[in-house]
């Protein structure tokens, strides 16, 4: 083994805390405490179109979340609803209402129709409430909560004049609830662990329609939820499977890798016209469609190895994209096509996509250095050090050695002893993909001169960028983060300390499993691991109060 | 776009105006008639005009050497070099603050990141992405906020929404609004009520939003018990903004004060044109959309929407570029050959030169809007600060601090004041008291403080 390789599965058991291989069953864990996650934008998002459908539009801003763990996801269970926040929220909430309830969509959006437009309805406004509060809030309403929107909207109907207008304010109201922005998780005593708790079944099916399906739980799930029944492993092992054999697996699995990839940045991605004429706004939201399709169509239509998405070849083209990759699109509709590069083409796996290169290098250059960090800490889940704050950058600033190409630009990196150890880590990985430019465009040459784009990734020399997928797929680095991160997500927090065991059991689950996702999916959903709660201290209530939805 | 300009207001337009609306009560307006004879104060009550405070933040620092020449002690005037002498016309409004220093007590200085939220929150941050404790805009509205519209308005030039340098706390961090048009929108759009139009009456449906807002306030007992500790202080955040958001109604169906000072800006279009103005991080875009979000920032408190604002014309980072140019800002202060004649990296120094020529500009908005017997300016207190001393080395001591505005006459200005190698936080520590928050300690560890800058008080 060489070095770095040994400096490399070092950094990951630090990392991921690995202990000795387990053997036998599976690990116990005692989990943490239960949370209280806000609702990311793609999952307000996605919740909004399930329940009300796509043709319901949503505008404005939301709070910035931190990155913790290498997923917003995780960042949701520590944010906080700033003031100028829930104003975005508030103007959003009013707006779904007035669409949901506008003429276009009420009649199949509400349940019912009012004796009198004018007038309220107690009762129709009683049936909207209790149907739809149910898919908001994730659970029945309680009495309380749906008298109070049914007063609402009486007293609002009453001012207004218009019983639709009125059911918006309710509707409104239950927008900006806490209840529905914040998942809010609530434990009940184990019957099995006398002085135990464990998650309520709602709580389970958020967890699990999150996770698989990056939304609410749909109607099914909340019945099961409500009888109590998904408690039983025979019926949580039906659910599981009947999530995964969903077509909406697929976008639940894409707001998974759209949030490990970092693809928020995509949205204001830009670069230079003038450098990169080819490259658009179209260019860069088709960019991040093309890999997510790709992913896809690795991990969940073939059902592969999810190591082949460092290497295939195989991928979907639109027209914006075709003139950066230089291909003739063809559509008449202007959609996709399935696209394969033919041996030889150095495009080999989605680190050679525009949604990657582009993605992490400067606006009108590419970047070995924002490359080489992103396939440490994005793909490899591998933290690269912050970079030290005094630095004598007079080496870099020599005007005797005019640097023509990145590398020569980045030698001086490895040669200053403060710069080298970050950039060891980055520069090697990243100077090998320079023969695609900042815009993903292929070349060979920086300003007339030859690109020598020899890379190097953990003890894996290769000659090109072709080589960096390979050089991914045979890093043991890169499944074990795809486990820890989709572990974090299901359970929207970092890994404690009493679930290490269990990540090592998952890695070799994974692996002999022939790293199929929808498999290691499923290990995790099936698990009582991403269920398993403490009792927080300062949280009683839930425990010897009534049931919630009871009350 | 253009600033239309304000409209005549008489006491008696504001009369008819208060007995069309008879069931609306008015109270104290800014108009010259209601003023008393210096037209710097309130003449029912002799109240002051209110005082508002703002931040403005720039990336990178300044070029050591060409911006401002050091002084050994705190004296009246500030020589400007070239980096800053757009800013020369504003001397008398100014104060410049260096010297300062800011001790990290052993914590690493993330660049561009440390010196930010150290001067701004008072203590440094233990990781890449931490703030420790609010920061000063959000204390000092906390104090002078209640009534207005918005607790504060937050903006940024260089189109990134997250590029806000206003934080509660880590995970407790608005998104500025990143465009002209969405500034506009949110502040002068279809709920701004003209304080000038005579007709008002209330909207029926804020009375309702009202009522919304109430029956979301009810759930909180019942919320409060099905959570930790931790996560019941972020309830209780949720429902402090909707207490705001409460309170932004309550504002909306008051008829608004009579307010000369105050023009609804015309909404921003390119060039007149029927599109909206560009966006992206060339600097002449950051520049032309800069100027506009200052002239509606200025307006949008002279109209008394707010009294804290955040402006921001370029990141920590500064990703301003130029066109067909493959270095940013940022590149170039770390790449860049200084010029051996010059002695300073030349295109990094005219990114800065831009810089501080959009910072005269944003200073220009408020001192070009008349109130009372002077300017906006008049009764402003400007925090403008960096997070970097000099860039290429990421220096976090001696950052640059200026204030703009007298405060209403509370402080001196016009004055280099020097700081010694004192920390940074006597600046924002004075800053906080001249607003009036109560506060005589600042900071943890070596940057508390309790050292107000008396030099600069009246």
């Amino acid at each position: 083994m060489s070095r770095v390789r040994g400096v490399a599965l070092l950094a990951l058991a630090l990392s991921f805390g690995i202990l000795a291989a387990c053997g036998g069953g599976t690990p116990a864990t005692r989990g943490a405490e239960p949370g209280m996650r806000l609702l990311t934008e793609p999952q307000y998002r996605r919740i909004i179109a399930d329940i009300f459908g796509e043709q319901i539009t949503i505008g404005g801003t939301f709070d910035p979340l931190v990155r913790t763990n290498g997923l917003l996801t995780v960042g949701s269970s520590d944010a906080h609803i700033t003031p100028a926040g829930l104003e975005q929220l508030d103007r959003m909430a009013r707006s779904i209402a007035a669409q949901v309830t506008s003429e276009e969509n009420r009649d199949f959006l509400i349940p019912c129709a009012p004796a009198d437009a004018l007038s309220p309805d107690p009762q129709c406004a009683r049936l909207f409430f209790r149907d739809t509060g149910r898919l908001l809030y994730r659970r029945p309403l309680s009495k309380d909560e749906l008298d109070a929107a049914v007063a609402v909207a009486d007293a609002a109907t009453t001012e207004l004049g218009s019983f639709h207008e009125g059911l918006a304010a309710g509707l409104a109201g239950m927008l900006i609830s806490p209840s529905f922005l914040f998942v809010i998780e609530e434990v009940e005593p184990d019957p099995d662990r006398e002085g135990a708790v464990r998650l309520d079944a709602y709580a389970k099916a958020a967890r699990l329609s999150f996770f698989l399906w990056g939304t609410s739980p749909d109607d099914e799930l909340l019945r099961v939820a409500e009888s109590g029944e998904l408690h039983a492993p025979r019926m949580m092992k039906k659910q599981v499977d009947r999530l995964l054999d969903s077509p909406r697996l697929e976008q639940g699995l894409r707001l998974f890798f759209d949030d490990m990839l970092n693809f928020e940045n995509i949205a204001r991605l830009e670069k230079d016209a003038i450098i990169y004429p080819a490259f658009s706004t179209a260019v860069a939201n088709d960019a991040r469609e093309q890999t997510l399709r790709t992913m896809m169509d690795v991990v969940l239509r073939q059902d592969g190895d999810y190591r082949d998405v460092f290497t295939t070849r195989k991928t979907f083209l639109s027209g914006p994209l075709g003139r950066i990759y230089r291909v003739p699109v063809s559509r008449p509709d202007g959609g996709w096509m399935e696209y394969e590069f033919p041996e030889g083409d150095p495009r080999v796996g989605i680190a050679t996509h525009i949604s990657f290169t582009a993605l992490h290098s400067h606006a009108g250059r590419s970047s070995p250095t924002l490359r080489g960090k992103a396939i440490r800490e994005i793909l490899l889940c591998q933290r690269v050090p912050d970079p030290p704050g005094t630095v004598d950058f007079s080496k870099f600033n020599d005007p005797q050695s005019p640097a023509h190409t990145a590398r020569e630009r980045l030698t001086v990196h490895s040669i200053e002893p403060a710069c080298a150890g970050c950039h060891k880590l980055t520069d090697p990985v990243g100077l090998g993909m320079e023969h695609i430019d900042g815009a993903g465009q292929l070349r060979t040459s920086e300003e007339g001169y030859p690109i020598d784009a020899t890379g190097e990734l953990d003890g894996f020399d290769f000659k090109d960028v072709a080589g960096i997928g390979p050089a991914l797929r045979e890093n043991p680095a890169a499944p074990a983060c795809l486990v820890n991160r989709l572990y974090s997500y299901a359970t929207a927090r970092t890994p404690v300390r009493n679930e290490r065991k269990y990540l090592k059991h998952l890695e070799h689950r994974f692996e002999d499993d022939g790293f199929k996702v929808r498999a290691l999916l499923r290990e995790i959903a099936l698990g009582e691991a991403m269920y398993a709660v403490r009792q927080p201290a300062a949280r009683t209530a839930a425990v010897n109060g009534s049931p919630r939805g009871k009350s | 776009m253009s600033i239309l300009l304000p409209r005549p207001v008489t006491r008696r337009s504001v009369l008819r105006g208060a007995l069309g609306g008879a069931t609306i009560g008015i109270s104290l307006p800014f108009l010259d008639a209601f003023l008393n004879e210096s037209g710097t104060a309130l003449a029912g009550t002799g109240a002051p005009l209110p005082v508002r405070f703002g931040t403005w933040y720039w990336g990178l620092g300044h070029t050591p050497g060409h911006a401002i020449v050091p002084k050994t002690r705190t004296a009246e005037g500030i020589e400007f070099l070239t980096e800053c002498l757009p800013l020369k016309r504003h001397e008398k409004h100014l104060n410049f603050f260096g010297g300062f220093n800011m001790p990290l007590d052993g914590r690493s200085n993330y660049t561009h990141f440390s010196g930010w939220v150290a001067s701004r929150t008072g203590s440094a941050p233990s990781t890449n992405s931490e703030i420790p404790a609010p920061t000063l805009d959000l204390l000092v509205a906390d104090h002078i906020a209640r009534g207005s519209r918005f607790q504060t308005i937050d903006a940024t030039a260089c189109g990134i929404a997250r590029e806000n340098y206003s934080a509660r706390s880590t995970n407790s961090r608005a998104a500025a609004e990143a465009s002209p048009e969405r500034l506009y929108s949110r502040v002068f759009g279809v709920e701004f009520a003209d304080p000038n139009k005579t007709d008002f009456k209330p909207d029926t449906r804020m009375m309702v939003r009202r009522s919304v807002l109430s029956a979301v306030t009810d759930e909180r007992k019942a919320l409060l018990r099905r959570v930790g500790t931790a996560d019941r202080q972020r309830l209780d955040e949720y429902f402090t903004s909707i207490r705001q958001l409460e309170g932004q109604l309550e504002a909306q169906l008051r008829k608004p004060e009579p307010n000369q000072s105050c023009a609804i800006p015309s909404a921003p279009r390119r060039d007149g044109a029927e599109q909206d103005m560009p966006q992206g991080l060339e600097v002449d875009t950051v520049v032309a959309n800069h100027k506009v979000m200052s002239q509606m920032m200025a307006m949008a408190v002279a109209c008394n929407q707010t009294k804290v604002f955040n402006m921001v014309f370029s990141d920590n980072f500064s990703h301003m570029r130029r066109p067909g140019q493959t270095y940013t800002h940022h590149l170039l202060t770390h790449e860049e050959t200084p010029d051996k004649v010059l002695g300073y990296q030349p295109v990094a120094f005219w990114f800065n030169c831009r810089t501080m020529d959009a910072f005269a500009t944003f200073i220009d908005a408020f001192a070009n809007i008349r109130e009372g017997a002077g300017s906006l300016l008049d009764n402003m207190l400007i925090f403008a600060a960096t997070e970097t001393n000099y860039a290429r080395v990421h220096s976090v001591d001696g950052v640059p601090v200026f204030t703009a505005g007298n405060a209403g006459g509370r402080i001196k200005t016009g004055l280099h004041v020097v700081g010694n190698g004192d920390p940074i936080t006597r600046v924002g520590l004075t800053a906080m008291q001249v607003m009036g928050v109560p506060i005589d300690t600042w900071g943890t560890r070596s940057l508390q403080t309790s050292k107000t800058i008396t030099e600069i008080l009246v």
